[in-house]
């Protein structure tokens, strides 16, 4: 016998009023954990893709767009621009590295991306096996390409037109694997990268099946450039010699060009704090779900406080002290603050790793770090504190009970 | 042993009690008897030393405890007086066994689970130890209480009506067993009733 165990067997004789605080608890602290797990890991994640991009250059159009569709793969592109125009960039003083990008094809959901070998250097990929793309219709995939199981070295395959799994199939030209990348934690893992002529190949070959068959009659924007003589690509990722640049280009690019300049920080930024809303009232939401936690352990041990006045009176005439009493009652408390943390924490992965699961099938985007968060021993203080708070202000009663009177009344 | 001098005690200015002296020696039995409302209740807290007098001495082995602080009453109190209420109260959520250890817990002294076990099988409740309090009858939860009180192996046993929501059969078990228990550890019983069953069970009697 212990205040430990008296602590215990008080919360288990009330099972339902603990079940309630600590589920409180749990749910507090499992949505603020899964909102700073999933805040800081996208966060994480679009911070390193962007890492050594000033500025991306693509057709006019949303800046956010053309970010989020040359840089992370999952928006649609705005249009093409000429390759003349990305080439003249490459002239300018200010510019130091330009990585032309034409997109528009996928297989099995991983986007075809034409570039160039320097994107791979970008992105600081070693080859895991086989060698970077060549030749035309040549590809070097991505990790995650490679662990999806169905390509290999040496393997061929039809792309699909457009940007995500179920397009029409270029049936008639096919790609060859040539080489895989190790894993690099960025966008490139789950690309499939080619040279700029294979896109522009598989293009010219369907733009004359097309010309066979209809007057272009689904047409889209992709295929626009097929009917100049000019070659295009979808954008480009543009590196400055130095910040200069960022003040004069950007302008000069969309007053002059028929480009828009967008700069991958600020659209980022801009993102964060449209996101930053709605974390903002889920965590609002949450910390209303913990106050609630809190209220509830402080009605529960209230009331029980009230019933248990008798058995209280009697462990003091038993030579209990005042104190000792008030511990067993605040123990009861940090018992549920401890419980609600743990199950909100266990909680909070098991909403990561759900959420996940949906990101990966639909942009191909792992979000796996299930370590715990140094904002998390803050909210374990947190739950702690409240689990004290809530348990203290009811138990505070005990040092004013009158045991005569108690122990007569009865 | 226990004695008493001149208590007098009041709640409020209207309402005084002052008591008989009161004198029970170690292996002695008294009944203190008297109708509802002459303070048997009070006189039973002032002598377990739950309230304090506004005059009068009281002496427990020998000591004068009358002037200690309310945290020594505790010590003396846990150390020396077993207590067995009118209706048996206890730690719901908690079994017999441990209901019986918290005297032992409380007053800092190694939780005797051998004497426990011993008390309940010679109050006749050894099948329940590990039930819930709850769920014995009142002749039993009686029982327990008594085992309860003599686990500090005190020097004093007080009972406040102790028989009264018990039938007539529960109610000579139990006096009986007060009474064979506390003579066995050497005690002083003092029982405080209106219970007029028990006048003839005690030779010591003082009217309130």
């Amino acid at each position: 016998m212990n205040l430990l165990k008296l602590s215990i067997a008080n919360l288990k004789e009330k099972k339902l009023n603990s079940f309630l605080s600590a589920l409180l608890l749990t749910l507090g602290i499992g949505m603020i954990s899964l909102l700073l797990l999933l805040n800081k890991q996208l966060d994480e994640q679009f911070r390193r893709n962007i890492k050594g991009i000033d500025m991306v250059v693509g057709a006019k159009g949303s800046p956010l767009q053309i970010i989020l569709s040359s840089i992370y793969q999952i928006d649609a592109p705005t249009g093409n621009i000429p390759l003349s125009e990305v080439a003249t960039l490459k002239r300018n003083p200010f510019v130091k590295t330009v990585i032309p990008l034409s997109m528009g094809d996928n297989f099995n959901g991983f986007r075809i991306v034409g570039t160039e070998k320097s994107y791979i250097e970008h992105f600081d990929a070693k080859i895991a096996s086989g060698k970077i793309f060549e030749n035309s219709m040549d590809v070097t995939i991505g990790s995650k390409v490679a662990s999806s199981g169905t390509l290999k070295i040496g393997s061929t395959f039809a792309s699909a037109h457009g940007l995500d799994a179920g397009g029409d199939v270029h049936g008639d030209k096919k790609f060859k694997v040539v080489g895989i990348l190790e894993p690099t934690g960025s966008v490139a893992d789950q690309l499939i990268l080619t040279g700029l002529s294979s896109v522009w190949d598989i293009h010219e070959h369907e733009e004359e099946h097309h010309e066979e068959a209809l007057e272009g009659a689904h047409e889209t924007d992709d295929h626009e450039h097929h009917k100049s003589e000019e070659k295009q690509v979808t954008s480009a990722l543009i590196r400055f010699r130095n910040p200069m640049g960022l003040i004069a280009l950007p302008r000069q690019i969309n007053e002059n060009t028929s480009m828009q300049a967008a700069l991958p920080s600020i659209e980022i930024n801009r993102l964060f704090s449209l996101l930053g809303i709605g974390i903002e009232t889920l965590r609002t939401l949450a910390l209303a779900i913990i106050l609630i936690a809190g209220v509830s352990v402080f009605v529960s041990l209230y009331n029980s406080l009230k019933e248990r006045k008798y058995e209280m009176a009697l462990m003091l005439s038993m030579g209990a002290t005042r104190t000792k009493l008030f511990l067993m009652l605040l123990m009861e408390g940090i018992m549920l603050a401890i419980i609600g943390y743990v199950a909100g924490i266990l909680l909070s992965r098991l909403g990561l790793l759900a959420f996940s699961k949906a990101a990966e099938d639909d942009f191909h985007y792992s979000l796996k770090q299930f370590s715990l968060l140094p904002e998390e021993i803050y909210l374990f203080i947190a739950a702690l504190v409240i689990g004290l708070l809530a348990a203290a202000l009811p138990s505070l009663g005990i040092y004013k009970l009158n045991i005569s009177r108690t122990l007569a009344e009865d | 042993m226990i004695t008493s001098k001149q208590l007098k005690f009041s709640y409020s200015s209207q309402k005084h009690f002052s008591f008989p002296d009161i004198n029970c020696g170690d292996d002695e039995t008294l009944l203190i008897l008297g109708q509802s409302g002459k303070g048997k209740t009070t006189l039973l807290h002032l002598l377990a030393l739950l309230l304090k007098p506004t005059s009068g001495e009281i002496t427990i082995n020998g000591h004068n405890v009358t002037s200690f602080t309310s945290s020594q009453a505790t010590t003396v109190r846990a150390q020396n007086i077993g207590i067995i209420y009118q209706r048996a109260h206890f730690t719901n959520s908690l079994s017999v066994l441990d209901n019986i250890l918290l005297p032992n817990y409380f007053s800092g002294q190694k939780q005797d689970q051998e004497k426990a076990a011993f008390l309940a099988n010679e109050l006749g409740f050894y099948e329940h130890l590990a039930k819930k309090t709850n769920q014995l009858s009142q002749g039993e939860q009686q029982r327990v209480s008594i085992a309860r009180a003599l686990m500090n192996n005190p020097n004093v046993i007080l009972a406040d009506e102790p028989t009264s929501s018990l039938d007539d059969q529960n109610c000579e078990k139990v006096i009986k067993l007060l009474q064979t228990q506390s003579a066995q550890i050497g005690a002083s019983l003092v029982v405080v009733t209106h219970d007029q069953r028990l006048k003839n069970e005690f030779q010591n009697r003082v009217f309130l």
